[in-house]
């Protein structure tokens, strides 16, 4: 009935039940709210099933920032067990625990706050920036979101239920075959992210349709700001690379369901062809995240500058090099696998040639500031660091790029230190500029400056102490995912590195005080133009924040950096009536409703539980159906609340 | 004044924290960057050319960072040329100079990544001593089919002359590193990879499994003791005179799931269990003799 | 419904069906690409029979040049049926699209059957690589055909039961639908080729 779900998956150690009853009371918390204030209706109308695109922006948002601290205490967990399990000690976690938390970690972290994060201002800004009153498939849009959070759920839920998989995010069989690993844990990473990835993948169609069709009137491409261009070659990337992912992961769950044999060590299989599949995905994946930060800075930088970004065909095409380049790559992460000399030579090469297209990025970042008038706010704060940190990340991947390199560092802690130094730097980072830059445009009122300086020199110094240790220790010849070690000798640098993301913590603390004390004084703050920064472009010619329609005229450009061009000319951007009626897309309950059966079918296949797995599957199908079936998608938003709504917002301009 | 203080006080924490890690450096081992083997020599060359070939671009960003944060500043009178966009030299200059850079680098790939390919046999007039190693859950297993012993967690080769192991797994998927000697090569059920090394010191160096392979994972490190003939030689009377003897059926019982094992020495009853264990895998066990 | 000024729509009702179009093109690219991976695998264990049975002694060529042929005729009526969807014409657009769903539900019964003639001999998908690879991936086949075969009916039905006239919407859908019968058809002649002529051999 059950089938295997039964009293002993709800068993854990006392750290485990800590989490699960601070996240059920932390749940209960928020209904009990909800319902003081009597908002569920509100919650469902406005929210749940909005397909606006910044309302999604903005779930996306919570979403990752509930992700983030989730992460963060896995990251803290770990740094924890590593600094005291030495010799005789083994640590405050169980072996499989650790390895759950490491898994949970990398997972969380790169599916759910980096994939999370980036389309939370993709969401938000790509059809503002185009002209655009919203993206292709506003309905498609919405489901997305609620696959990306059913899957967060799964991680979430595996706390409490179950347990996670404990075989490294990169889950290799044979070790995540069912001889090795019969249980739950795996098949709850697998639905985690194969739930997600279909997200994904959907948002990536319809941000690249959005783009390629519905940009306004004279934007062609080479006007695009740069951010929308940095997010058009992305979603290429995801269409691309995605369904090998799917491809690899439905492989890996017929191998654990159904007793197929792809990927096992005998009966012909082969486990070396999972490694390939993944990372065939997985090396483009980290471009994906990648990419979109570098359009974030791409904004920041000559706005903070007060000039124009330098060598803007010289970034796009960079832009379409480093894309191309990203699939050819995917062997550098499995050079020790013995592919042979010429195989990894080759691979290693065109590793390396990532690193021209990428570098002329960051002397045209920096060649935007020269002879500019730079203002450090946090957001160019942000980007020192991101300079500091990524150019140093990145010159240890040209070195890995090298096989005889890498046979010495593959898999140590010097991997580790890279890839965090990239990814921080270069994505979280990058977010972190973003989302200090558009804070106003999406809610109406600029960040407290300083306690977002805090919470940067927290992060810049938390990260060198948390990380550069890493890069000596892998010299050391410490390898990842150990939870206990016997040379006492390396227990210095671990406690460095604890201290490292203690102060990270405190970094992040300084966020959260900075957006409750900017809530708090958000009347002071409010931005009443729509252009805080005197910015490039066009969202910033709307109010902060937009109407729900985003332009009651849809604009007509003449050159990149559209809106500094409207205000350079004089020109206003077209405002007063006459209005039109609006056609806008009416908001769908089938997106929840899809996200969370999605959920239950997972549910159903990681415990056996065959039924409710197979009414999920018809519970979708019919969904999709209704929604096929309803008779008016679209709606008119007529002249006279237009010009209402167009009124009151510029009444004080 | 006071953001002077600031960056002069930033600068001065930056070099003691260069300055604590030159000390901790000077007095711990770094395995990878003090090689006792002819591979891991070069593989420690490598990185030292990589690296240099990469200051090259490296240290001007990061100069030109300082020098143009600081001059450009907001509240520091300099040039302001809000519409400056282009400049063809500067774009030849920053795609020409990298590629070249990465010509050479690749130049550089090429060679090493032939040299040191895992698979060659090492030039040298001495017979290679044959190692194989079997990764277990949670151990390692070194058969030495020459000389007729076996071992678990303890690796004792010679010096100055080539070792040839031929690896593989009776576990899921592990990676054979010895830091000092040379670079990891993987371990996998199924599949048999090679590697050879040449210790040019005696001494006694870590090994280590550097791919997760389940619950003891941590524990998959192993002795590597490189010394003499004799010391050869000693080693595998003493092996030969163990009450423990190596077979199929003390095989099957090692392949049980055990954490942080003993070192233990074995003879060798069956020299061929070492393709006994691959064809595990790649024989239908109906069929298997 | 046209307001008098056609530059305030987000979207045309012109513009809805260049962009659903646009978007299902790139979801086939992308199933494509799934295909892709699944034949991957099949590449490398295609010869891995774990000494079981490999291709040359389980497919029967002719069983699957009819499949084959069932499937190119359905690429073909479903090319009519959209056609005269363009052109209106309800009732033709219909009948051609039925046909389409019992080719369609034709070759499902082959494939079943297929299906069910290897695992009552004993060669189930748990026996080697090379079987876990030929179910695979003629298996998502399968399943995309099923799919096919319902998305028709689901899609056919508000035409039935609607106006005279088809509409936007119907007409998007039917063409969607009709794409994707011609894509499966590509599909197919891949798997036909690589994985039952080459494997014959």
């Amino acid at each position: 009935m059950l089938g295997r779900l039964n009293l002993d998956a709800l068993k854990h150690d006392w750290i485990e039940y800590l989490a699960g009853a601070s996240m059920f009371f932390g749940l209960i918390a928020i209904i009990a709210l909800v319902t003081y204030y009597k908002r569920w209706k509100w919650l469902w109308k406005e929210w749940f099933t909005s397909v606006d695109h910044k309302k999604i922006g903005v779930m996306y948002l919570v979403v990752s920032f509930v992700m983030l601290v989730k992460g963060l205490i896995d990251a803290v967990m770990m740094r924890f067990q590593q600094a005291f399990a030495f010799g005789d000690s083994m640590g405050y976690l169980g072996a499989e625990h650790f390895q759950q938390i490491f898994t949970a970690h990398g997972v969380t972290m790169i599916f759910f706050v980096g994939m999370g994060v980036i389309f939370a201002i993709i969401n938000y800004v790509v059809p503002l920036q185009i002209g655009a009153r919203d993206v292709a498939f506003p309905f498609l849009n919405n489901l997305s979101f609620w696959l990306f959070a059913m899957g967060g759920m799964m991680i979430l839920v595996s706390l409490v239920i179950g347990v996670y998989g404990g075989t490294g995010w990169s889950a290799y069989p044979p070790l995540a075959g069912i001889e090795y690993n019969p249980g739950v844990g795996v098949d709850y990473w697998v639905w985690s992210i194969q739930i997600s990835g279909i997200g994904t993948m959907l948002s990536g169609i319809n941000f690249l349709v959005t783009i390629l069709k519905m940009r306004c009137k004279g934007m062609s491409l080479m006007k695009m700001p740069i951010f929308t261009w940095a997010t058009f070659i992305t979603m290429i990337l995801i269409i691309f690379a995605f369904p090998i992912l799917t491809g690899a992961l439905s492989m890996l769950t017929t191998d654990r369901l159904l007793d197929t044999k792809i990927f096992t060590a005998g009966f012909g299989g082969n486990p070396m062809m999972y490694i390939n599949l993944f990372w065939a995905w997985g090396h483009p994946e980290v471009y994906i995240l990648i990419l979109p930060a570098f359009g974030m800075f791409s904004e920041v930088v000559p706005v903070f500058s007060r000039k124009r970004l330098f060598g803007y065909a010289s970034m796009v095409w960079a832009l379409v090099a480093i894309a191309f380049f990203s699939f050819i790559v995917w062997l550098h992460h499995f050079f020790t696998m013995g592919a042979g000399a010429n195989v990894n030579s080759f691979f290693g090469i065109m590793t390396m040639i990532i690193a021209i297209p990428t570098g002329v990025k960051v002397f045209n970042w920096l060649f935007t500031m020269f002879r500019g008038r730079v203002k450090f706010s946090t957001p160019m704060l942000w980007f020192i660091g991101f300079i500091v940190t990524f150019v140093s990340g990145g010159m240890t991947g040209v070195l890995m790029s090298l096989p005889g390199v890498d046979f010495q560092v593959h898999n140590s802690l010097f991997l580790i230190a890279h890839f965090h130094s990239v990814i921080i730097g270069g994505v979280v980072f990058g977010f972190f500029a973003g989302f200090t830059y558009w804070f106003p445009k999406i809610f109406g009122y600029t960040l407290i400056e300083k306690w977002g300086k805090w919470a940067f020199w927290c992060w810049l110094i938390g990260y060198c102490l948390a990380f550069l240790p890493l890069y000596l220790l892998g010299f050391m010849g410490v390898t990842r995912r150990l939870n206990h070690f016997d040379v006492t000798e390396w227990q210095p640098l671990f406690m460095v590195a604890l201290l490292g993301a203690l102060v990270i913590t405190a970094g992040v603390g300084f966020q959260c005080l900075q957006i409750y004390t900017s809530i708090k004084r958000r009347k002071e703050n409010r931005d009443e133009t729509g252009d805080p920064w005197d910015g490039r472009t066009l969202e910033w010619s709307t109010t902060s924040p937009p109407p729900f329609y985003n332009y009651a005229h849809t604009p007509e450009v003449h050159a990149k950096d559209a809106f500094w061009d409207f205000k350079q000319k004089g020109m206003p951007i077209k405002m007063g009536p006459p209005y039109y009626p609006i056609h806008m897309p009416k908001n769908s309950p089938y997106g929840f409703l899809i996200g969370v059966l999605s959920f239950t079918m997972a549910f159903g296949l990681i415990w056996w539980i065959w039924w409710l797995a197979a009414l999920s599957v018809v519970g979708i199908v019919v969904c999709i159906i209704a929604h096929l079936f309803v008779k008016e998608p679209d709606y008119f938003v007529t002249e006279e609340e237009v010009a209402k709504i167009e009124g009151e917002a510029h009444g004080s301009v | 004044m006071k953001t002077i203080f600031k960056v002069v006080l930033g600068i001065l924490i930056c070099l003691a924290a260069v300055a604590i890690t030159a000390f901790y450096i000077s007095t711990h081992n770094i395995d990878v960057l003090n090689p006792k083997g002819i591979i891991s020599a070069k593989e420690r060359d490598l990185i030292a050319t990589a690296s240099e070939l990469m200051l090259i671009i490296v240290v001007p960003v990061f100069a030109l960072l300082w020098y143009i944060s600081w001059k450009y500043r907001e509240g520091n009178e300099a040039e302001h040329e809000p519409d400056w966009e282009h400049n063809y030299i500067a774009e030849y200059c920053w795609w020409g100079v990298p590629l070249v850079i990465v010509a050479i680098l690749a130049v550089v790939c090429w060679k090493s990544t032939h040299e040191l390919n895992p698979f060659n046999p090492l030039q040298s007039d001495k017979k290679p001593f044959k190692v194989q190693a079997v990764a277990l859950r949670w151990k390692w297993l070194f058969i030495y089919p020459e000389e007729g012993v076996a071992t678990i967690n303890l690796l004792q080769i010679p010096i100055d002359r080539p070792v040839s192991f031929e690896i593989t797994a009776d576990a899921p998927m592990n990676s054979f590193w010895i830091p000092q000697l040379a670079g990891q090569i993987y371990a996998m059920p199924s599949m048999r990879t090679e590697l050879y090394i040449q210790a040019n010191e005696a001494g006694t160096y870590r090994g280590l499994s550097s791919h997760i392979s389940g619950k003891g994972f941590a524990g998959m490190y192993f002795t590597v003791q490189a010394g003499t003939e004799q010391e050869l030689k000693d080693f595998v009377a003493k092996a030969k005179e163990s009450n423990r003897s190596l077979n199929r059926a003390v095989y099957d019982q090692l392949v049980e799931p055990s954490e942080y094992d003993p070192i233990e020495l074995y003879q060798l009853q069956d020299p061929s269990l070492f393709m006994q264990v691959l064809d595990k895998y790649l024989v239908p066990q109906s069929q298997a003799s | 419904m046209e307001a008098s000024n056609p530059e305030q729509y987000p979207d045309t009702h012109h513009d809805t069906y260049s962009k659903t179009l646009f978007g299902f093109w790139l979801y086939l690219m992308t199933d494509f690409i799934l295909f892709g991976s699944l034949f991957a695998i099949w590449a490398v264990l295609r010869n891995n029979t774990f000494g079981g049975p490999g291709s040359q002694d389980l497919f029967s060529l002719s069983w699957n040049l009819f499949q084959t042929f069932l499937l190119m005729f359905a690429s073909f009526t479903g090319g009519v049926g959209g056609a005269y969807a363009h052109r209106n014409e309800k009732n033709r657009c219909l009948s051609w699209f039925l046909i389409t769903a019992a080719l369609g539900i034709g070759f499902l019964i082959m494939q079943t059957m297929e299906f069910a003639r290897l695992i009552e001999a004993g060669h189930t998908w748990k026996g080697s690589g090379f079987l876990s690879a030929f179910f695979t991936l003629v298996g998502t086949f399968w399943a995309h055909i099923i799919f096919a075969v319902l998305f028709t009916f689901i899609i056919i039905w508000p035409v039935w039961r609607g106006d005279r006239d088809i509409g936007l919407r119907n007409l998007t859908r039917l063409t969607c639908l009709r794409q994707f019968w011609q894509f499966l058809f590509v599909v197919w002649i891949f798997i036909f080729t690589i994985v039952y002529l080459l494997g014959a051999k």
